[in-house]
């Protein structure tokens, strides 16, 4: 598979979950475990463009796929997407440990409906738990990033 | 620019809204939380996975750990047995690092197992074989206060403290009272769930120990390492990496980190352990948990007389948080001036996972048995319980006020807070809707619940917080403090006061926190102390690095200290109304000679600060349903002077999240025989972004004198203020249908039965 556009082949145990491929072998280590019932998003990233839960799948389901971790979402010059900017303005993280599955859960959200309504941004956020801002920046910096692009 | 008017000493920047210096790392690389640390010292790392107990209170009657060890990749097998060398914990009811005889709750650790790999310790662990002769457990602690079941045989009781005021006095508590309502509470038990589970890595080299924690005080935790394992604290080196939320649970430490530095040493191998959430959810303390009874009464023109709160805290299965039902006491009578109030609390152990801080800690179950108190006070005389309110806070002239329980209110303007949200969330407009809706009579019906509240932060303000400023020949400036973040902004706010006071660009401001060898004392950061110790510490050394730089400065320039302005917008120093004899920080450093330009300062305050403020929470509930929606939540929480309103209004955020998911949702819920039925997030309804709206903040700010911040603490006031404030906006919703109370979380479940109940009650009634 590539992550973040470089390639990363590793022979691995059949039940190795992709989190931990990406985590122990690829070493990237930004996506983050959260829960054991795919029930908080914090290991989310993008499968060919697509927000998935990489705890749920196996590194092997994820064989010949495009990855992006939030390491690689930063243009090359280390402009931050739009979305990254978005929270560092509106103070969308805290301690930090949901943001990387939290950014890209909105990027691909962006992705689906780029001007959708708070409502909307709610209802897409519901499988990422966030602990520390109470989603009133994360929704605020989702709506910002989204007026951002259509602008 | 005019650069020869009068220099301003300050930078002017306290105040504003400032995005952190903290993101751009977070965003774009992730942070590093112990589970992702990649240090020399831990390569090849061995894995530690605990195995845990299934049974809620059993005897070990014997460990085989021969199956385990004989799988690939097993390092070591080690039990309680293996820990007769460590000195035994002090007092009856003392958890030990690993259980040897007996368990307690499912999730107590009874082994750990090293290993290679990842997966393979999930393996061994499966064939780690305990017997359990099991015993009758006891989940409940009022049943646990009466029960023959005892956790710890030797004590003869459950009981684990007691206290506050007997029930002496009983109705004559109450003389001269119109009215007197009261009812039990379930202020019910629910889980921290930081998005990080809780950590650690150990390293034993050349006879120290260094141990890596998921904390939120490495210095606490190094004392505590060291009375566990009876090391010398020299000999300990903490480090906390970045944190990834701890809301108090991870204040200190667990056994099972201690448990991890000990298999260090016992086996010479840097070990790392990071637990899962199924683990986390019966491993890692909860909050609240306490049974309450009230009582209040007054006249029928609205003065509240007397109150009383009898509390049962449910320890879990070791008292550490026995502690909580004093605070709860302290802050009993809440905003109110009362002039009787009696608080008397008992602690019971049950089998069931320990209880400690959380968020709050013992005052958010102060107030919300007050603030449900108000309200039936308000219904039993028939007056509107913003009208209560208002007769009843603390009035300014009051201040310093000492409440009956002995709590030192600083300062405040209570009715303000509450007339500010009255006025921000329309309330005259609310329950006119509220009225037309009843006068419908449709299925979905408004709730408009109040909190006024104070709160109690710095709790503990005699240990203080230290500071440490230093000022480098390049200009830069680092600071080192015994505050350590878990995503609190540390770094952007101890930058602010730098550049508040010494002018140097907060870019060039680096921030140290959470190394033992580099920060030797220190306190932490929990029960909302950061800003107005920690914060204060770094703002009085960059204060005393100023005067020390002016002197520097001085000598450069070859005049007298007074002659020298420090320009703080431009972080320079000149000769009074001199242009041309600008001298950089720098420059004054590097005069500062071999001691360099530093201040460490230990800022210990007069008392704990008192926040307060108000919540008003609109609801809508589907009367045929059950189901609950939070439409509006509105506060005012002042917190004193505010340094960056961006930082502090994230903080409220979170905790008025926190607030509401007690309130409407989450609860650690146990069976009879104490098996946990709550043990994954799949499970336990952890707060959601589609059960919450957008908080409507209203700004408050009296400073406090207690500190040269003006700051009282704002951690924990959002949670504080807004679980009274939704149940009772619940409870408002559905109070025409005869209903006075019902238990938090107020599922759909639980108000559908509680209205079933209540148009049962009145067929009765009509029909007789």
């Amino acid at each position: 598979m590539t992550v973040n556009e470089t390639l990363v082949a590793a022979d691995v145990e059949d039940r190795m979950l992709l989190v931990h491929y990406l985590r122990d072998v690829a070493g990237r280590r930004a996506t983050n475990v959260g829960c054991d019932t795919s029930s908080c998003g914090a290991c989310t990233v993008l499968l060919d463009g697509e927000s998935v839960k990489s705890c749920t799948l196996l590194a092997a389901q994820a064989d010949g796929c495009e990855i992006t971790t939030v390491e690689g979402l930063a243009a090359a010059d280390g402009t931050m997407h739009p979305v990254q900017q978005a929270f560092h303005e509106q103070h969308a993280l805290q301690c930090g440990f949901c943001t990387p599955g939290m950014v890209l859960a909105i990027v691909s959200l962006l992705a689906e409906n780029p001007r959708p309504t708070e409502a909307q941004v709610r209802e897409g956020l519901e499988g990422n738990l966030c602990r520390c801002t109470g989603y009133h920046n994360i929704v605020a910096a989702a709506l910002a990033a989204a007026e951002g692009s259509a602008e | 620019m005019d650069t020869n008017g009068p220099a301003d000493e300050r930078a002017g920047i306290v105040g504003r809204r400032l995005p952190r210096m903290e993101d751009r790392r977070l965003l774009t690389e992730g942070g590093t939380y112990v589970d992702d640390l990649q240090v020399a010292e831990l390569a090849g790392a061995a894995r530690v996975t605990f195995v845990r107990s299934p049974v809620a209170h059993g005897i070990i009657s014997g460990i085989d750990t021969a199956a385990a060890l004989a799988e690939p990749g097993v390092v070591a097998v080690l039990t309680g047995r293996d820990m007769a060398d460590l000195p035994a914990p002090d007092g009856p009811m003392a958890e030990p690092l690993l259980n040897a005889d007996r368990v307690r709750y499912v999730g107590e650790p009874v082994a750990l197992v090293i290993t290679d790999g990842r997966y393979q310790g999930e393996d061994a662990a499966e064939l780690v074989a305990v017997d359990y002769e099991p015993l009758p457990a006891v989940a409940d602690p009022a049943d646990a206060l009466a029960s023959e079941t005892l956790l710890f045989p030797a004590t003869g009781s459950n009981l684990a403290d007691s206290g506050g005021d007997d029930a002496g006095a009983g109705d004559a508590l109450f003389e001269g009272c119109d009215v007197v309502v009261g009812t039990a509470l379930v202020n019910q038990r629910v889980a921290p769930v930081p998005l990080e589970v809780r950590g650690a890595a150990a390293r034993w080299a050349d006879d120290r120990l260094t141990v890596w924690a998921s904390t939120q005080n490495a210095q606490i935790t190094r004392g505590m390492i060291a009375e566990r394992l009876g090391l010398d604290e020299a000999a300990i080196r903490v480090i906390t990496p970045d944190v990834g939320g701890g809301f108090g649970a991870k204040i200190g430490t667990d056994r099972d980190t201690i448990a991890v530095a000990w298999a260090a040493v016992r086996t010479g191998r840097a070990v790392c352990w990071s637990e899962t959430r199924s683990e986390n959810l019966v491993g890692m303390t909860h909050g609240r948990s306490q049974r309450q009874v009230v009582r209040i009464g007054g006249t029928r023109d609205g003065k509240i007389l007397a109150y009383r709160l009898d509390v049962i805290q449910d320890c879990g299965a070791y008292p550490r948080g026995a502690y909580l039902a004093r605070l709860t006491r302290l802050m009993a009578s809440g905003a109110y001036e009362i002039p009787r109030v009696e608080c008397g609390y008992r602690a019971a152990v049950t089998n069931a996972t320990p209880i400690d801080a959380y968020r709050g800690a013992g005052r958010p179950e102060a107030t919300t048995a007050i603030e449900r108190a108000v309200d039936l006070f308000a219904a039993g005389i028939g007056m509107d319980p913003a009208q209560v309110r208002r007769k009843n806070v603390v009035p300014p002239a009051s201040f310093p006020y000492t409440s009956p329980t002995g709590a030192k209110y600083d300062s405040g303007d209570y009715a303000v807070a509450l007339d500010k949200v009255l006025a921000a969330a329309d309330y005259e407009g609310l329950r006119a809707e509220q009225a037309r809706r009843r006068q419908r009579g449709g299925p979905v019906q408004l709730g408009i619940g109040l909190a006024s509240y104070v709160e109690l932060t710095a709790g503990d303000y005699r240990s203080g917080e230290t500071g440490k400023v230093e000022v480098h020949e390049d200009g830069s400036a680092t600071v080192l403090t015994g505050s350590s973040p878990q995503g609190q902004g540390h770094v952007t706010s101890w930058a602010m006061l730098v550049e508040e006071e010494l002018g140097i660009p907060m870019a060039d401001v680096t921030v140290v926190s959470g190394d033992t060898d580099l920060i030797p004392r220190g306190t932490g950061t929990y029960g909302s102390r950061s800003l107005q110790l920690g914060g204060a510490a770094v703002q009085q050394a960059a204060a005393q690095v100023r005067e020390r730089g002016r002197s520097l400065a001085a000598e450069l320039a070859g005049t007298s200290p007074a002659e020298m302005e420090l320009d703080a917008r431009r972080g320079l120093w000149r000769v009074r109304g001199e242009a041309g004899t600008e001298i950089e920080w720098g420059k004054v450093a590097g005069h500062a000679g071999d001691e360099g330009l530093a201040a460490d300062v230990l800022f210990v305050p007069s008392q704990s600060t008192f926040p307060f403020g108000a919540h008003l929470s609109v609801v809508e509930v589907d009367t045929e349903t059950g189901l609950v929606r939070l439409l509006r939540h509105v506060t005012a929480d002042d917190a004193g002077t505010v340094l960056n309103p961006l930082i502090a209004d994230g903080q409220r955020h979170g905790g008025i999240a926190q607030g509401v998911a007690q309130a409407l949702l989450e609860e650690v819920v146990y069976d009879a025989d104490g098996n946990p039925l709550t043990s994954t997030l799949a499970d336990y309804a952890a707060i959601t972004a589609t059960e919450l709206p957008s908080f409507e903040l209203v700004v408050s700010q009296t400073p406090t004198t207690v500190n040269p911040l003006g700051a009282k603490g704002i951690g924990e006031a959002g949670t504080i203020g807004a679980t009274p404030a939704v149940l009772n906006a619940v409870i408002d919703a559905v109070a025409h249908l005869g209903i006075s109370h019902i238990d938090m979380p107020v599922t759909p479940q639980r108000v559908w039965a509680a209205i079933s109940e209540a148009r049962a009650n009145n067929e009765t009634g009509a029909s007789r």
